[in-house]
C-alpha cells in the first residue's frame, strides 16, 4: 500500500510539473504578441487591413471584458446584469476600433521584452522597450498580464513610460459620466458615436 | 511683494503633506492615488479649448515645419535646450537631496557647454553621463510631500496643478538660473528674447517629438480634455517618484476589486 501511495505521489508530482512546464510564461506571451502585431504593421497592407489583423490579435490576447469593467470604475457597481451585458458588447466594439486605429499609425515597431515581475498569482508585469529609431527615442512599455489561467495569459493594461492606458481610459469614461450627472447612458451614447464614425 | 502674496495664497490652496525626505518619498509611492480635484473644471475646459485653437493655428504648423528640418539641426536644437534645462535641474537635484546626481549634472553642463559648443552637441552622454532627467520646482515640492492641489490648465503652457504652477512662479522669482541670466538681471550677454525664444522653441520641439502621439490621442479620444489630464497627472507622479519600474508607481487595488466581483 505504501508503495502504491509512493507511485501515486510521484505520478501526481509529475503531472503538476508537466502542467507547469507548459504554462505560458507571460514574458514569452508578450514577446510573441508584440512580434505578431509588429508583423501585421510591417506588411504593406492598407490601413483597413492592418486594423483587421490587429483586431484579431487583440481578441485572442487582451482581456477586453476586464478592461471594460475596469474602465467603468465606481460606476459599474450600480449596473444590473442586462446593463452590464449591453455595456460590454458596446465596449468591445469601441475597444477594438480604438486600439487598432491607434496602432495602425505605426510602421514596423520593434519591441524587445526584457524581464517580468510576478506581482501575485493573478498578475505579472512584463517590462519591454520599443526600440529607438532614427526619429524617435527608445520608449519603455510595461504590460500588465492577468495570469488567472496560466495557460491563457491575457493583457489587461499597457503602461507607456509610466502612464497606464487603462487608467487614462477609465478617467476619460468617468469624466463623461460625471459631466452628465452620473448617467451611464451618456457614455454609451459616446461609445456608439465613436464606433459609427469613419 | 505681489509675488510673495501670490505664493502665500497658492500655498493655502495646496493640500499639505506631512512627510518629508526619504520617508515622505516612501509614503508617497505607497499611498493609493487620491484623485486630483478639478476645482475649476469649467474655466480649465475653456482655456483648454483656447490652447487647442492656439495649437492648431500656431504650434502644430510650426512643429510640422520643424519636423522637416534636417535631423542634425533638430538634434542640435534639442541638445541645446536640454543643456539649458540643466541650469534649473541642478538646484532641484540639490533641494531633493540628490547630491550625486547634482554633481553629475554639473559635470554634464560643463562638458556640453564647452566641448559640446554651447550644448549643441552632447559629448557628456558619450562619457557616461547619459541618464539625464529634467527636474523642476513642482517635482521638488512633490518630493517634499506637498500635494498637487487642484488641477489647472494654464493659457499657452497647458496642463498643470497648483503645486506645479507654484513651481513655475518659484522659477520666475529667482529659482531658475537661466531666467535670472536672461530676464531678471542685465548681464549684457543675454536678453529677455533669449529666454522667451528658448521657451517657445522648447514647446515646438516637444510638439514635434510627440506630433503623431498627440494627434492620434486627440483623434481617438471621446473626451480629449480628460485624457490629457490623466496623462499629465500620471506622468508627473512618475517623475516625482523618479521610479525606474512601473511596479513602484501603479496601484493594484483597483484591479483586485474587479477580480473580487
Amino acid at each position: 500500500m505504501k508503495k502504491i501511495n509512493k507511485y501515486f505521489f510521484i505520478i501526481t508530482l509529475s503531472f503538476i510539473f508537466f502542467e507547469n512546464s507548459f504554462a505560458t510564461q507571460p514574458y514569452l506571451f508578450v514577446q510573441q504578441t508584440a512580434d505578431e502585431a509588429s508583423e501585421a504593421l510591417n506588411k504593406r497592407l492598407s490601413r483597413e487591413d492592418k486594423m483587421k489583423k490587429l483586431m484579431i490579435i487583440a481578441k485572442k490576447t487582451v482581456d477586453i471584458k476586464g478592461i471594460g469593467f475596469y474602465s467603468l470604475g465606481k460606476h459599474r457597481k450600480g449596473l444590473g446584469e442586462e446593463e452590464k451585458k449591453e455595456y460590454i458588447e458596446i465596449f468591445e466594439q469601441y475597444f477594438l476600433k480604438s486600439f487598432s486605429s491607434r496602432l495602425a499609425e505605426y510602421t514596423d515597431p520593434k519591441i524587445r521584452v526584457d524581464s517580468q515581475k510576478v506581482l501575485n498569482e493573478k498578475y505579472t508585469m512584463v517590462s519591454s522597450v520599443l526600440l529607438a529609431t532614427k526619429e524617435k527615442p527608445e520608449i519603455k512599455i510595461d504590460w500588465r498580464v492577468i495570469t488567472k489561467n496560466p495557460d491563457k495569459p491575457l493583457i489587461i493594461d499597457v503602461i507607456i513610460e509610466g502612464v497606464s492606458l487603462a487608467k487614462v481610459q477609465r478617467e476619460e469614461f468617468n469624466s463623461i459620466i460625471q459631466n452628465k450627472d452620473g448617467d451611464i447612458n451618456a457614455l454609451l451614447l459616446n461609445l456608439k458615436e465613436f464606433i459609427s464614425k469613419d | 511683494m505681489r509675488r510673495i502674496i501670490i505664493l502665500i495664497i497658492m500655498s493655502f490652496f495646496l493640500s499639505k503633506g506631512v512627510y518629508a525626505g526619504s520617508e515622505g518619498q516612501e509614503e508617497l509611492s505607497k499611498k493609493k492615488d487620491a484623485p486630483v480635484k478639478d476645482c475649476f473644471e469649467g474655466i480649465n475646459r475653456g482655456i483648454f479649448a483656447f490652447n487647442q485653437g492656439l495649437d492648431a493655428v500656431v504650434f502644430e504648423p510650426l512643429a510640422a515645419g520643424y519636423k522637416m528640418l534636417p535631423s542634425p539641426v533638430r538634434k542640435g536644437t534639442s541638445n541645446a535646450l536640454s543643456n539649458i534645462s540643466t541650469l534649473i535641474t541642478i538646484p532641484n537635484n540639490l533641494l531633493q537631496g540628490d547630491f550625486d546626481i547634482a554633481g553629475k549634472n554639473t559635470l554634464r553642463l560643463l562638458i556640453n557647454s564647452t566641448i559640446g559648443i554651447l550644448g549643441l552637441f552632447d559629448p557628456a552622454s558619450s562619457l557616461g553621463f547619459d541618464d539625464y532627467e529634467r527636474e523642476d520646482f513642482g517635482q521638488t515640492f512633490g518630493k517634499w510631500g506637498i500635494g498637487e492641489g487642484c488641477y489647472l490648465v494654464l493659457p499657452v503652457l497647458g496642463p498643470s496643478t497648483l503645486r506645479d504652477t507654484l513651481g513655475i512662479v518659484t522659477a520666475n522669482v529667482g529659482g531658475d538660473p537661466w531666467h535670472n541670466l536672461t530676464v531678471r538681471n542685465d548681464t549684457h550677454y543675454f536678453s529677455d528674447f533669449d529666454y522667451y525664444a528658448s521657451k517657445v522653441t522648447d514647446g515646438i520641439d516637444f510638439r514635434a517629438k510627440n506630433f503623431d502621439a498627440i494627434n492620434n490621442l486627440e483623434k481617438n479620444s471621446m473626451d480629449f480634455y480628460a485624457s490629457v489630464k490623466s496623462l499629465y497627472l500620471q506622468d508627473r507622479h512618475r517623475k516625482i517618484l523618479n521610479a525606474d519600474t512601473t511596479v513602484e508607481t501603479q496601484d493594484d487595488s483597483d484591479w483586485e476589486e474587479i477580480e473580487n466581483e
